[in-house]
């Protein structure tokens, strides 16, 4: 019988990081069904970047207020899952704050330091449901963030500041204890909170204790099996999210090697125009020109998707959304995320292959006047925290109404003509193209 | 003032056995907008004035493409950059400059993959860098104690960096540079990237040249400085509807400079 709390223990590690297991494989089965992008190169200052502007959080303190809090929140979830390490162990051999002994003054110190940490973190989880529920900032209430999103990060923030109280109320009920029962403590928060349940006993106390270290690590698993579902995701993808961005200038969009190639033998003199067309490799996938849908993306454009924690520093940064327009660069990744959830669903329910449901991003997520509305200023990529490029997006399925639907804004199309024509997006003759030399200056 | 330019094409230069130092791309908005020629001939005038040994393409320039690609219009792109590439690299140029933001941020970043591989920078940075060189003497002049703020152009700005050469360039005119609070990487597009010069805005509730111009002129500037023609319309577009233009003007760097200089 004394071994049910260890056995309960594992069954519920298992299933928990089971579970979680699971969801990580698909959303890794989702994001490679994007199409291949060589982002192999330059591994040094890739590394460099992740260091800078995931660990170090270099964008996220642009705007200083949400920044803080932020680190504040982000360097407690690292240290305090330090925690978590002693829970495990204990938690298997039925042992009770297995590294106090060990440590000695120095686990002190340690959990004297978590306390404080737990404390800022409440506190800047409860600014933070303060800003989105009472203040009402303005980008958190766009309209692709009525429902679920709006609900999500109201839960994420509930979660973790229930899951800072159960350590804290577990220290301050073990403050209590007898001192022969008390393997470590007390200590500084949890000791000024110990007054709360003083005069109960020892029972009490021990299950108060109990309750509260069962709370937080089956809360931590349920945490874990919340992310895959959640914006919250990007605790997972922030890094290698950053580690695989883009490198190169912003304003350099990448050239269309399908698009290269067919240009190259329209240009080439000594090409045979009535030669046969090559045999088309059978294996070949079907190439489109630019992205109608999620498969159409890269695998780094669909991590983007799912890094993405609707912050809106892209959107309220955007031009055209500043003045009104459809467009939002955080609804084009909610949009492709899910869409690819969608994707994914139909896959999971056709034993793994995909059964076309007559929808794609393009159209049925995303529409033309979102699209149209971009000047590709790159804003919203410079405002990203983790380096996301809505833009690449917006682009690629540009390509696709422009070069496979020819549907462009009307006043575009005679601009494209004159380009091909007259090398000019006006109607002027290119010989006239010099006369400025000569005119008066 | 009327002294005519010198602007050598590189077809004349070949003819006379010669090779430029380096290639003045002019682009289409400074070929054929009457505006946008302005600043063309502010470039030129201060090429000249340095003795710089540039040539032009002239009627042998053709759009980079930018506005197609930026459009998605990839087909339309690719044949205006390979055949721009075939001329260029016919003529073995080497170092090009060029007056708008849109064409150096095509060539210097796009066309390498093409073929294309040449040494590209921007108007401000070739001035920036013959003033530093001492090869251009710059002083306030007309300007010497005006308020200017500099709008960042997305193309020069957050597409490649360069905040700081237009910005060392207008601090040499002894002038009082002010910041909009959108500005550098913060900076707020003038509207026309991305093909928008060419079509209708979406529906909204403003032009973003609107917002942009009015976030400028709210600090009552003597001079709108831009660094890009498509900008250097919108903003004009944008104090002509507040009817500011007689209080306050919307000018290239290169305009700048060159008045600056009498040329």
């Amino acid at each position: 019988m004394e071994y049910i709390p260890q056995i309960l223990f594992l069954i519920m590690l298992v299933v928990g990081f089971g579970l979680f297991a699971k969801s990580a494989a698909r959303i890794r089965r989702n994001i490679l069904l994007g199409k291949d992008i060589d982002r192999s190169d330059n591994p040094s200052l890739r590394l460099n970047t992740m260091l800078r502007v995931a660990m170090g959080q270099s964008k996220m303190v642009v705007r200083p207020v949400a920044g803080t809090l932020h680190l504040i929140v982000y360097i407690g979830f690292i240290l305090i899952n330090i925690e978590v390490l002693e829970i495990v162990i204990d938690g298997l051999f039925g042992t009770h704050r297995i590294f106090a002994p060990v440590l000695g003054g120095v686990y002190t110190a340690a959990i004297n330091f978590f306390e404080i940490l737990g404390v800022l973190v409440i506190i800047a989880c409860a600014i933070f449901l303060y800003r989105r529920n009472v203040m009402k900032i303005g980008r958190f209430h766009s309209t692709e963030m009525k429902g679920w999103p709006f609900k999500d990060a109201n839960y994420i923030l509930i979660i973790e500041i229930v899951l800072m109280t159960a350590l804290l109320v577990m220290n301050a009920a073990e403050a209590n204890f007898p001192d022969d029962h008390r393997a470590a403590g007390p200590f500084l928060i949890s000791g000024m909170l110990a007054p709360l349940f003083s005069g109960m006993g020892y029972e009490t106390l021990h299950l108060i204790e109990r309750a509260c270290w069962w709370a937080h690590i089956a809360g931590i698993l349920f945490f874990l099996n919340y992310l895959p579902y959640s914006k919250h995701f990007h605790i997972m993808l922030a890094f290698p999210n950053v580690y695989y961005s883009n490198l190169k200038p912003k304003g350099q969009f990448n050239n269309l090697e399908s698009v290269k190639k067919e240009v190259e033998l329209m240009m080439d003199p000594n090409a045979d125009p009535y030669a046969a067309a090559p045999e088309p490799d059978p294996n070949a996938a079907p190439q489109r020109f630019g992205a109608k849908d999620v498969q159409d993306l890269s695998w780094v454009q669909l991590m983007n998707a799912y890094s993405c924690t609707e912050c809106g520093r892209c959107t309220s940064n955007c031009p055209a959304n500043i003045t009104g327009k459809k467009l939002s660069p955080r609804k084009i990744m909610m949009d492709t995320r899910d869409r690819l959830e969608d994707v994914g669903a139909i896959i999971d329910l056709n034993k793994g292959t995909f059964v076309d449901d007559g929808k794609s991003l393009l159209h049925d997520y995303i529409t033309p006047e979102e699209l149209w509305a971009c000047t590709s200023c790159n804003a919203c990529t410079e405002a990203c925290p983790v380096n996301i490029d809505p833009l690449s997006i917006i682009i690629d399925l540009r390509r696709y109404l422009v070069m496979e639907e020819s549907s462009m804004p009307a006043p575009l199309a005679p601009v494209m003509s004159s380009l091909e024509n007259n090398g000019a997006p006006w109607q002027f003759s290119p010989s006239d193209r010099f006369n400025w030399a000569t005119e008066e200056a | 003032m009327s002294e005519v330019l010198k602007v050598p094409t590189m077809a004349d230069m070949m003819a006379a056995g010669e090779t430029p130092d380096i290639l003045f791309w002019v682009g289409c908005s400074g070929s054929f907008d009457d505006r946008a020629k302005k600043i063309t001939k502010a470039i030129v005038k201060i090429l000249n004035k340095v003795d710089m040994k540039f040539a032009v393409l002239g009627v042998e320039e053709s759009c980079t493409g930018d506005p197609a690609k930026r459009a998605g219009n990839e087909f339309t792109f690719m044949m205006q950059a390979m055949s721009n590439i075939q001329v260029m690299n016919a003529y073995e140029v080497k170092k090009i400059v060029t007056g708008c933001p849109h064409c150096f941020n095509t060539i210097k970043n796009e066309y390498p993959e093409l073929g294309g591989k040449y040494e590209v920078i921007h108007h401000t940075q070739l001035v920036q860098q013959l003033i530093d060189e001492g090869k251009l003497k710059v002083e306030g002049g007309a300007f010497k104690g005006k308020k200017i703020t500099f709008h960042d152009p997305c193309y020069l700005g957050r597409g490649n960096g360069e905040y700081e050469a237009p910005r060392s360039v207008i601090e040499k005119l002894d002038v009082e540079l002010t910041e909009m609070k959108r500005s550098r990487a913060n900076g707020l597009c003038c509207g026309a990237g991305g093909a928008q010069m060419f079509k209708e805005a979406e529906p909204g509730n403003k032009e973003i040249n609107m917002e942009r111009a009015e976030e400028a002129l709210a600090l009552k500037p003597d001079v709108i400085a831009t660094g890009c023609p498509f900008c250097n319309t919108m903003m004009t577009d944008g104090v002509k509807y507040n009817d500011k233009q007689d209080e306050t003007q919307v000018l290239d760097v290169a305009e700048l400079i060159a008045q600056a200089n009498d040329l």
